[in-house]
């Protein structure tokens, strides 16, 4: 039942936006994020969503995929938008029907709210449904690596994350197995209230914890007797570079910041 | 300059100061390209002398040479561990990458191999353990006999000159132990790898040039196969087993019947018994 966690949401095919440089994507990413936070009314969303258009169609992404992102948020959606709907401020009514008041501007923040919320975690997903997160973590470390002259440390971060992400099925395996050993000695993870199936979980998380530090160590020494030190003259199999690709997605993203600012000023 | 490629000179290692010590004064040596199988019942101290042999572990007393570089002597190190390859037990616990072929590349990553020399290498090593099939594969789907094949292809990729293996086939069904250990036995005859082979399995160490046998961090036995496990007695003395045919051999000595007691293997076994038959 736990096997189905799948490491991140990697979307594997090939594309423009697939072949870009992972630390192009994290700061394309931020620019895109800005552009969605900088747009102060409905008409800069355009630019936006053609945009997202364009960079969807041309990450090969299918637009299921794309609005499966959005699912987790609905809640969260659905707040945003009656709330600013039934409370915003202004005068100016549009619907009246006995207690019930929509004003102007609460119908124009909840839609502005609930775009831009839904702008942002389309675009984000976009990063991660084309970039793995072994390659993510790459353009992490790069990116933070030249915060090490304030002992940021990237590479012992980058590393972390990638054994982390390494490890994930591994532990997965691992807890169904303890879960099975201790549910055919009569546990019971399944019934109960909230309290009594978090005390379930107690014979669960002990076991995996204990043997989780087991393996770091064993981790840890096998990772020492292949050399490892530190960053520190270490060299790379996948060695990242900037090409035209990463020039001409630059290109396009200012071209975004550009007119959701334009849209801004003129209106 | 001998062939002598690794030399310990009356080593001891404890794990506390005032413990008893789990290596006591161990001194042999090993050869440039030698197979040997260093036997020994659980706690005997075989782990801790792998430990000792890439400087995982640093000796209390004594001193090893790799070689000929002192385990002790820093700027060797790594020279060391690159040199002297080493495989574990838990094949889950070593794999550092989410993919085969990152995770080939590590060693080479820490000991700085140029970026593009790296790829060759990586096809290399995984062609000799005949894993290139799977080299874009997340290595949490492979079986446990190929995910130590990986954990060897891992090393071979740092070009080393000798492979010590603690138990590398503990954890392994019956086909994974064989294909791991015929892996290793190929690239010892292929490459002239030399490889310290650590075990309790029986049936591998007959298979070896050379067995130690450890007990209580003593090193009790050491010659060929054939001298070690003619001495069934003392064998059980150590809590080991004997081989099925070395024990076959003489339970039919104690009933009488002439066989000579260096009888390892099926076939040597048939040989005899025909031998005594005509």
């Amino acid at each position: 039942m736990l096997r189905d966690i799948t490491l991140g949401q990697y979307y594997p095919v090939d594309s423009f936006v697939h072949q870009l440089d992972p630390r192009t994507k994290i700061l394309l990413t931020l620019g895109y994020i800005i552009a969605v936070f900088m747009a102060s009314n409905l008409l800069a969303y355009v630019p936006i969503v053609l945009f997202l258009v364009l960079a969807i169609r041309v990450s090969r992404i299918p637009a299921k995929m794309m609005l499966r992102s959005i699912r987790p948020l609905r809640v969260l959606l659905i707040f945003t938008f009656v709330l600013n709907l039934f409370f915003g401020a202004g005068d100016e009514v549009v619907f009246r029907l006995g207690f019930i008041v929509i004003k102007y501007e609460g119908l124009m923040n909840a839609l502005h709210f609930s775009l831009r919320l839904i702008f942002l975690v389309m675009g984000t997903s976009l990063m991660t449904l084309t970039t793995p997160p072994v390659v993510l973590t790459d353009g992490l470390e790069k990116l933070a690596s030249p915060l090490r002259v304030i002992k940021f440390p990237a590479h012992e971060m980058a590393m972390m994350m990638t054994i982390a992400l390494r490890f994930i099925p591994t532990l997965v395996e691992e807890a169904d197995k303890i879960m099975k050993a201790q549910t055919a000695r009569g546990a019971d993870f399944t019934s109960g209230n909230i309290k009594q199936r978090t005390q379930a979980m107690i014979p669960l998380l002990v076991p995996l914890f204990i043997s989780a530090f087991r393996r770091a160590g064993d981790l840890a020494m096998a990772m020492e007797a292949r050399c490892y030190h530190g960053g520190e003259g270490r060299t790379r199999l996948h060695v990242l570079k900037y090409g035209v690709k990463d020039a001409l997605a630059a290109l396009v993203v200012l071209g975004l910041l550009a007119a959701v600012f334009l849209v801004g000023k003129l209106l | 300059m001998s062939s002598a490629h690794f030399v310990l000179n009356n080593v001891s290692y404890r794990y506390d100061e005032d413990a008893k010590p789990a290596l006591n004064k161990v001194s042999f040596s090993v050869n440039k390209g030698e197979f040997v199988a260093v036997l020994g019942h659980n706690g005997s101290g075989k782990s801790t002398l792998a430990k000792l042999l890439n400087g995982l572990f640093l000796p209390s007393e004594g001193h090893i040479l790799v070689s000929g570089m002192d385990t002790r002597d820093e700027q060797y190190t790594w020279d060391i561990r690159q040199k002297a390859g080493m495989v574990f037990q838990n094949p889950d616990n070593q794999i550092v990458a989410t993919v085969v072929r990152d995770d080939v590349a590590f060693g080479m990553e820490n000991i700085g191999v140029p970026s593009p020399q790296m790829p060759p290498r990586i096809d290399e090593a995984l062609g000799a353990v005949g894993m290139l099939p799977f080299v874009d594969r997340a290595p949490h789907l492979l079986s446990g006999g190929q995910k130590q094949r990986v954990a060897i292809a891992g090393i071979l990729a740092m070009h080393p000159e000798a492979l010590i293996l603690d138990e590398a086939t503990a954890m392994l069904d019956p086909s994974g132990r064989k294909e791991v250990f015929d892996t290793v036995q190929r690239l010892n005859q292929e490459q002239g790898i030399t490889v310290i082979w650590i075990t309790h399995f029986m049936e591998e160490a007959a298979k070896s040039e050379r067995v130690m046998v450890i007990h209580q961090g003593e090193v009790r036995m050491d010659g060929t196969p054939r001298e070690v496990f003619a001495q069934g007695e003392t064998l059980r003395s150590f809590r080991l087993d004997v081989p099925p045919m070395a024990l076959l051999s003489e339970e039919l000595r104690g009933r009488g019947i002439d066989l000579p007691p260096d009888i390892l293997t099926v076939e040597d076994m048939e040989r005899e018994v025909l031998a005594r038959c005509r």
